[in-house]
């Protein structure tokens, strides 16, 4: 709880905030149980914790804004001396937007497509300020200046659709500016966003905040966000905080047993050659009744206490508090000693032997998508989403295809399936052309390489039974096997992916995300494929998950000695888990290498930029943060030459004229930059 | 004895009501499914509508099972002859309001004609005056007794009603005591109680209705015409009676024609695209821009032409019935397939790109196999709405068409002949209102009983709905 004088001088002080839904047959959802918390002027708060754990409840709470099936039991919320809860719906309504204000997630779906950017603005404008014409104009002008849109003048008068996400998420925060709030709510605001954007939008609520003073409640899902803006941090578990802590002391020495946890389930350079550790299980249902500490079953440290009372909040010297019975200190004894690094057997990769042909070996791809226009359809154009990509793909490694999105990383990846067709290029697998196959010829090739996507919802037929969706695969590819010797082999499949026999006749939506990321994995090992094309597999999953799927991948391609060509835009997963880094730039490879070699050396201006953008817990010293300006130009309109020099800060007049050719750094290592053609000699 | 007749439209209806089983069966084996089609029936509205539709399927069906009566042979003859006039089971049960048919209008519960004509009374005189009818309320002296008498009837249905209403509620709370090994009284508080999983309460209230107005039609039906009669003295209750098999045939098997033909072209275009997509594309345009009712009127004239050109193609007057109207839902349905085939190509072209059927093209699966397993499954939702909210527009279609003259055979019985035939008499002073008003009332049931059903079921399998 906080102290009676920290709580004088707090702007926002919640105190044992209950909010609770009523979801029909299965019960109530304790969405948000028993919270408090206080926030101060001008300070970032960040509230840390996984999907569904009731964060975004928290902040609708907060404002009032819960949807109809869900209200505040209990508890109270005390704006700057006012409580929350005695007001009613009108005076609520005075008071979002000019008091509190909020940015949501999805900069797509929260601007009205209908109506200008402007107006947008200066509707909330005219509410707040009470100004008219000319002096709102001026003002919405100010605030599209302020959140850094360049050329607001044009801004002004242009739809949302004709803005990129980034400025999206800047008009939305003028937007919320627009009332000058003294406390900004922001629900992920960056999640939806790519890296070089993130950076952008983390720095502009920074310089926002500390212009104006205002109050920061950040939620996120993202430690390498929390580390980079907050100054306190509270860490959500199922509808109830279990720890709170200034920046400093919870990065140095997390001590709820979770938060230990998630710090060593990130994937990291330096974890390579170790088993991630995993916290086993899921974050319970909401609609349980707990009697115990929530985390008590996925907990090392359990024992019989941790199940019959809740642990009651525990404050260290340093003022950071933590809701666990270890903490006692008659309990210290209940301690594990759990080594967190758990080695592996064999560590290295496959080496790649250079006489030995690759197994997978793209060259010069291009795939590009006719524009059509007019009543005869005629192609008035081409998007250029893949132009030109080579890449080589050894047994038993793992090449990562590091891009922003719409680079056209995963269209490569639907490519080398054969799932779209590519417009040139070649396709070699163990030496056979795959864009010549057709037919039969083809049908009977795609056992030997399988996709994993990135959406584990969607990519599930609802409604097939588990073991279907394992075997057709199986009865399409390999017809000899008969109705016995499949479901042994969905079983045994079932197995290595850890999941019990039982759930074969389960359907899909009976399974929670990560259980479902599995199921797809054992339905593309069903064939037995030597290349598995994983496109973002792990980006729709919480950190513990990932860290589950992670291991399963790594521990497969020893057993199996499959290759991997790993679609991601995280990095920290590449670093973890592949051997090779190719980066993307607009349909292009910039650079490519050993992931060492171009995690510690990165050469291109781009791969330079998209390595610093990245939010890091442990800050090393020289830490310096190449802002890029702009966006990701449009791939159907490139800009000449080299594609990077709108956005580069090193271009130089030549980048604008021809694109570099390949340059060699070191054995493996290609970089397509003026910057290194000169002194070396190009290829 | 007799000889059955299988009409073609019978043999598409029990077809149907066959799809039906068979699509039950599937459903109670299929998890989600079922409890979908659980969740329909626990709502009241829904619940109580589909009894109102599955009372009209019954008649529909006794009105299908059609056959020819044997004429009285004598006894040297060895050869059995068969009466020309096709009956059905319904005809058979109505048999005494079917024959009963008097010479021209006269309004419900009436004793005397509508029409004055010349009486002649038995001193041999005559007069002009309202003759009494023939068999309605025959049994009465004056109409002084009417009253008293249609009271008397009238609480003789109820006590029926009542005692039967009571045996079977008895009986079935006593099965669902045995089921759940409980008391009746343990059974009946928890059947009338919110808790219970299907909604008896309002189950009961509307086969407690049902069972009221079937006794009193019982009671009331052999001695008066309860709506009335037309032109000709037929019994307007019967023909509204009879027209129920017309709407749901033409509601339903339009349906079924068309289906298919739909759900097919809908899913090859949709998956397939390009050039198939295109041909499809310009198929169902070209269609839809066509007007349909003129469309429907020149093939009906022509099919008319066709069936007078070849009288000996036909047994009987039923089978020329039956032949157009099972023309007219083939004409409906080409023209009414284009709306659910737009639907299906765009749901199915969102499909093909979502993970999941990228996944199975990945595995090599066939295509044929990849829109029966994975596109057909994920879009019958759409088919399913599309369907029982097009019954109810297909119902008031037929009425439409044949009052313009182009619907079903003007011998066969349906609330668009009734309509045609009783709009002249609208002028007349004091009106003839009942025929409107039975085709009305008994059209009105039936369309309000499938919105609201249809209503529900969009609600239940529309994924927007749910998270």
């Amino acid at each position: 709880m906080p102290s009676e004088a920290v709580a004088a001088t707090a702007l926002l002080e919640v105190k044992g905030l209950s909010t609770h839904f009523s979801a029909g047959d299965e019960g109530i959802v304790r969405a948000v149980d028993d919270v408090s918390f206080s926030i101060h002027r001008g300070e970032t708060f960040a509230l840390l914790g996984e999907s569904g754990c009731g964060k975004s409840m928290t902040s609708l709470s907060l404002m009032r804004l819960l949807p109809d099936n869900g209200h505040i039991v209990k508890g109270d919320i005390w704006l700057d001396g006012m409580n929350l809860m005695d007001l009613s719906e009108v005076g609520m309504r005075r008071l979002r937007g000019r008091r509190m204000a909020m940015i949501f997630q999805e900069p797509m779906t929260s601007l009205n497509p209908v109506l200008t950017v402007g107006e947008q603005i200066a509707e909330v404008v005219r509410l707040h300020r009470a100004l008219k014409g000319g002096a709102q104009r001026a003002c919405v002008l100010e605030l599209l200046a302020a959140v850094g849109i360049p050329e607001p003048q044009r801004r002004y008068g242009e739809f949302p659709h004709q803005l990129s996400g980034g400025m999206k998420q800047r008009v939305m925060i003028a937007i919320a500016l627009a009332g000058e709030p003294d406390l900004l709510i922001a629900d992920e605001p960056t999640t939806a966003l790519d890296v070089t954007i993130q950076a952008q939008v983390l720095d502009l609520l920074r310089r926002l905040q500390s212009e104006t003073g205002m109050a920061l409640l950040l939620i996120t899902h993202d430690l390498g966000v929390v580390a980079e803006m907050a100054d306190r941090v509270a860490v959500m578990y199922a509808g109830q905080l279990i720890e709170q802590a200034s920046r400093k002391d919870f990065f140095a020495h997390p001590q709820h047993p979770y938060s230990s946890r998630l710090f060593a389930a990130l994937p990291t350079v330096n974890k390579r050659s170790q088993v991630l550790t995993t916290i086993p299980g899921q974050v319970p249902p909401l609609t349980t009744p707990f009697s115990g500490c929530r985390f008590a079953e996925r907990c090392p440290h359990v024992w019989s206490t941790c199940r019959q009372s809740v642990p009651a909040w525990h404050t260290l010297a340093n003022d950071q508090q933590v809701r666990c019975h270890l903490l006692v200190d008659e309990n210290a004894k209940h301690r594990q000693d759990i080594s967190t690094a758990t080695a592996r057997v064999a560590t290295a990769s496959l080496a790649v032997d250079d006489n030995v042909s690759p197994l997978l070996d793209v060259q010069d791809l291009k795939v590009h998508f006719p524009i059509q226009k007019g009543l005869l359809q005629r192609t008035v154009g081409h998007v250029f989403a893949v132009d030109g990509v080579d890449i080589r793909l050894s047994k038993g490694r793992t090449l990562a295809l590091v891009g922003e999105s719409g680079c056209g990383k995963t269209t490569i990846g639907k490519a080398i399936l054969q799932l779209l067709r590519p417009t040139s290029g070649r396709v070699l697998f163990e030496g056979d052309e795959l864009t010549q196959l057709k037919g039969e010829e083809l049908r009977q090739r795609r056992r030997d390489f399988q996709i994993i996507f990135q959406d584990p919802f969607s990519s599930m037929n609802p409604r097939m039974r588990v073991a279907q969706i394992i075997e057709e695969g199986i009865q399409a590819l390999v017809p000899d096997y008969d109705a016995a010797n499949r479901q042994q082999q969905v079983l045994a499949l079932l197995e290595q992916v850890g999941l019990p026999a039982a759930a074969a006749q389960r359907y899909p939506h009976e399974f929670s995300g990560g259980q479902r990321q599995r199921i797809c994995i054992a339905r593309a090992l069903a064939v037995s494929p030597r290349l598995l094309i994983c496109d973002e597999p792990t980006s729709a999953l919480d950190i513990s998950v990932q860290a589950q799927i992670l291991n399963l991948l790594k521990e497969l391609q020893q057993k199996r000695g499959l290759s991997y060509l790993f679609i991601t835009h995280n990095l920290a997963v590449v670093a973890y888990l592949a051997d090779d880094i190719a980066v993307m730039y607009l349909g292009r490879i910039v650079e490519q290498g050993k992931v060492t070699d171009i995690l510690h050396a990165p050469r291109h201006p781009y791969t330079q930029a998209l390595l610093s953008a990245i939010p890091v817990i442990e800050k090393e010293a020289g830490h310096a943060v190449i802002r890029l300006e702009g966006d990701l130009p449009s791939p159907s309109n490139p800009p000449s030459g080299c594609h990077f020099h709108a956005r580069c800060p090193q271009a130089m007049p030549r980048c604008q004229e021809s694109y570099p050719g390949k340059t060699l750094i070191a054995s493996g290592h290609e970089v397509r930059c003026f910057l290194y053609s000169e002194d070396k000699p190009s290829l | 004895m007799f000889l059955p007749v299988l009409l073609k439209t019978d043999l598409l209806l029990f077809l149907l009501l066959l799809i039906v089983m068979v699509a039950a069966l599937y459903v109670r084996r299929r998890a989600h499914l079922m409890k979908s089609w659980l969740e329909i029936v626990r709502r009241p509205m829904a619940a109580s509508s589909l009894i109102v539709l599955i009372f009209f399927v019954a008649i529909a069906f006794l009105d299908s099972l059609h056959l020819r009566l044997a004429v009285e042979n004598t006894a040297a003859q060895r050869q059995n002859y068969y009466s020309t006039e096709v009956v059905s089971v319904f005809d058979l049960l109505a048999t005494s309001i079917r024959e009963q048919t008097e010479k021209t209008y006269s309004a419900p519960f009436a004793l005397h004609l509508f029409v004055k004509e010349t009486i002649e009374d038995n001193k041999g005189g005559s007069e002009r005056g309202y003759p009494r009818l023939q068999y309605g309320g025959r049994h009465l002296e004056t109409i002084a007794d009417r009253p008293l008498d249609v009271m008397q009837r009238l609480g003789v249905a109820f006590i029926k009603a009542f005692a039967i209403g009571f045996f079977l509620l008895i009986v079935f709370l006593g099965c669902q005591a045995r089921r759940q090994r409980t008391s009746i009284t343990a059974s009946w508080q928890y059947s009338f109680s919110a808790a219970s999983i299907v909604p008896w309460k309002t189950v009961m209230v509307t086969l407690a209705v049902f069972l009221l107005l079937l006794m009193c039609t019982l009671e009331l039906a052999p001695y008066y015409h309860i709506l009335g009669t037309d032109k000709v003295g037929n019994d307007v209750f019967y023909q509204a009676m009879k027209s129920i098999r017309t709407a749901l045939l033409i509601g339903t098997l339009t349906t079924l024609i068309m289906l298919p033909f739909a759900v097919f072209t809908g899913l090859t275009a949709g998956y397939l695209r390009g050039r198939i997509d295109d041909l499809i594309q310009y198929l169902y345009t070209t269609l839809s821009s066509v007007p349909g009712v003129l469309l429907i009127a020149s093939s009906v004239l022509l099919l008319q032409v066709y069936i007078e050109g070849h009288p000996e193609a036909f047994q009987s007057d039923a089978e020329r019935a039956d032949l157009r109207l099972l023309f007219l839902c083939i004409i409906l349905g080409i023209t009414s397939w284009t709306g659910l085939c737009r639907l299906l190509r765009g749901e199915t072209m969102k499909l093909s790109s979502v993970d999941f059927v990228q996944a199975a093209t990945a595995f090599g699966v066939r295509p044929l196999r990849i829109l029966l397993r994975h596109l057909l499954p994920n879009v019958m939702h759409i088919v399913l709405i599309t369907v029982v909210l097009d019954f109810s527009g297909l119902v008031l279609a037929e009425a439409v068409l044949s009052y313009v003259g182009v619907g079903v055979d003007p011998s066969m019985h349906s609330w668009g002949n009734m309509i045609n035939s009783a709009r002249l008499e609208m002028s007349r002073e004091p009106m003839v209102w009942w025929s409107l008003f039975a085709a009305f009332l008994f059209m009105f049931v039936l369309v309000l009983a499938a919105n609201l059903f249809s209503d529900v079921v969009r609600d239940v399998f529309d994924p927007r709905r749910r998270r």
